[in-house]
């Protein structure tokens, strides 16, 4: 396995909303197996950005090839092809609230694949065991805490061991003990399975500890304002602004005239 | 693909050779057959040797996982999986896994089937009955400080009950006009009594039908609506925000849409009515009687009482469809289905608690003579 072919190329995406550009001539790639961190401050269109490398959203221009296939124009059995490669993990968890956690986890695979009912059952308690829920498979959503909701839709999305897991703000309202746990995990299904990890996220300690590498984007310049190793951004950049966001500082105070 | 072949060693030991890929979509077979292989050596040890496992995903390390779980602890033993796929194996407690560890809890007996349905029943009579005596205090508030109404949201609201309900108003009792008339006119007419089809749907429209079939549609249409939309913000915890704030829910939320339905709810009464007239009128043309005797004729069975006997009704039938709708979006619970039950529940209640306040009403007038 080559791990500088990319998996995921995008390819002069711009996105927006109506005749609204947010990001325009959006042009990188995601490495095989390699953790892909998007950062950005608020409102810069990160969630934006994964909605349309999922296919959840069309694009204004350009092209998202996931393992040599564009999601973009795929329809049909194509796009079903490309899905089965991907699993993502919503913001808000977007478990089925009707649905136990370990119904949330089985359904995929019962969708998926044509293994018998206990050993899907076995699988679905893996994956919340892994993500420390093991005691908690018969629970419905909404009789657990927003973090665990999380948790659980981490899971949810392992359940088919997709080849790119898609994250958004995985850590974010976590403790920072599950946030770690997180943080470790990844990096074993990464390191261990060649997963690939393509992960919005404001954690500084959580981007550190995973991150291969990262693209900032910043509304100002409508696109990728810095990429590469974060710790690298941290000490070396040029950009005022990137310093400032790695080492959590504010906007200066403005000189009275 | 995944392959197994199974050996036994000099020893006794039965071997289960593990190759190929092990994912999802590979492993269901060989997991059938390692599963048969363990059950077949009863009291044999077991080393599943995966010596020549290409890849192994967390489906593959479950099919490893139960065949461990097969035996107690040490019969089964994995030998030789690569040390990226040990680590993954590592990380679960095969014997803890093969249990359930939250189980459902157990199905209740039909008599505690019976006893939590009395309880929830009792329940929600006592919020129902809390309800009104929070709604009669928040309306005497909002007459005695008339500006403290949210009249923008009142406006709102009425647009909303009144004037967009009017085609689907207007569409049924222009066709219960029509049915009626149609329907009572065909046999009438054998007798010659055809004009009095006019008494009929002048005094059930206006005394009884036109105020009912307006509060079901509405309770359909409006009290669905708010149940729905004070459910979203409950479980948006937009009322908790409202709460804390020090502000009543029941004055914010409530109280504008009991006005804006005691306002709109009498007057598309007013306005089934009507329709409910002109539908008949057309009807009975085809009858060969006139509009001007129609109207003559209904002029001289209806009077002021059964007007006002109908009228009235629509004032109480709104409070009810508002009231009940809007307590339903505030006991609306978690989760996605929450506020669909909110809705339906509104719908149930509201049709039910109108059939029964039409039927104390029948009792009151009868008793009353009106």
């Amino acid at each position: 396995m080559d791990e500088a072919e990319p998996i995921v190329r995008v390819r002069d995406l711009a996105v927006g909303y109506g005749d609204v550009a947010l990001l325009e001539h959006m042009t990188f790639d995601v490495r095989r197996g390699e953790i892909f961190v998007i950062l950005g401050g608020s409102g810069s269109g990160k969630s934006t950005l994964l909605k349309h490398m999922i296919g959840l959203d069309e694009p204004m221009a350009g092209s998202v090839v996931i393992d040599g296939d564009d999601i973009v124009t795929a329809t049909g059995d194509a796009r079903r092809a490309i899905l089965r490669k991907i699993g993502v993990m919503y913001q808000s968890g977007a478990l089925f609230g009707s649905m136990t956690l370990a119904e949330n986890v089985r359904l995929p695979l019962e969708e998926y694949t044509d293994l018998d009912p206990g050993e899907i059952e076995l699988i679905a308690r893996m994956k919340l065991s892994l993500v420390g829920l093991a005691l908690f498979t018969g629970h419905l959503p909404a009789e657990i805490s927003g973090g665990m909701q999380k948790r659980a839709a981490i899971a949810r999305a392992m359940a088919l061991d997709p080849m790119i897991l898609f994250l958004d703000e995985p850590s974010a309202g976590l403790d920072p003990i599950t946030s770690a746990e997180l943080d470790a995990l990844i990096l074993r299904l990464s390191r261990n399975l060649g997963v690939t990890f393509v992960v919005v996220t404001h954690e500084l300690p959580s981007i550190f500890a995973i991150a291969d590498r990262v693209i900032m984007l910043d509304r100002r310049v409508k696109g990728i304002v810095a990429q590469g190793d974060p710790r690298k951004l941290r000490d070396e950049s040029d950009d005022r602004w990137v310093r400032q966001f790695f080492n959590r500082e504010p906007e200066p105070a403005p000189v009275p005239a | 693909m995944a392959a197994l072949a199974i050996s036994d060693t000099p020893d006794g030991r039965r071997v289960l050779s593990l190759s190929g890929r092990l994912d999802a979509t590979t492993i269901r077979r060989v997991w059938a057959e390692g599963r048969q292989a363990i059950a077949a050596a009863p009291g044999r040890r077991v080393v599943v040797d995966a010596a020549n496992v290409d890849y192994c995903d967390g489906a593959g390390i479950a099919l490893l996982v139960d065949l461990i779980a097969q035996r107690k602890a040490g019969e089964v033993q994995v030998a030789h999986l690569a040390p990226a796929f040990e680590t993954l194996l590592e990380q679960f407690d095969v014997h803890e896994l093969a249990q359930d560890r939250d189980p459902p809890p157990p199905r209740r007996s039909a008599i505690e089937e019976v006893g939590v349905l009395a309880a929830g029943i009792g329940q929600d009579l006592r919020e129902q009955i809390v309800f009104i005596g929070e709604v009669a205090a928040a309306l005497v508030y909002a007459i005695r400080h008339p500006m403290s109404i949210r009249w923008k949201d009142v406006w709102r609201i009425c647009e909303r009950v009144g004037a967009d309900a009017l085609p689907i108003v207007a569409l049924i009792s222009f066709l219960l006009g029509v049915i009626l008339a149609f329907q009572s006119a065909i046999p009438m007419r054998r007798f010659g009594a055809e004009i009095f089809v006019a008494d009929l749907i002048g005094l059930a429209m206006l005394r009884e039908l036109g105020p009912l079939m307006t509060a079901i549609l509405l309770a359909g249409r409006s009290g669905a609506a708010f149940a729905a939309e004070i459910g979203t913000m409950t479980v948006n915890q937009e009322v908790d925000a409202l709460t804390t704030m020090g502000l009543d829910p029941v004055r914010f939320l409530v109280t504008p849409r009991i006005i804006a339905a005691l306002l709109m709810t009498p007057l598309l009464t007013l306005f089934a009515d009507l329709i409910s007239l002109v539908g008949g009128a057309i009807t009975l043309q085809s009858f060969s009687i006139p509009y001007v005797t129609f109207i003559h004729e209904v002029e001289g069975i209806v009077d002021y009482s059964d007007f006002m006997a109908g009228f009235v009704k629509s004032f109480v039938f709104a409070v009810l469809i508002a009231g009940i709708g809007c307590l339903r979006g505030l006991q609306t619970s978690a989760g996605a289905s929450a506020v669909g039950d909110a809705a339906t529940r509104a719908v149930v209640s509201g049709i039910v608690l109108l059939v029964a306040v039409d039927g104390i009403f029948a009792v009151i007038y009868y008793v009353l003579d009106i």
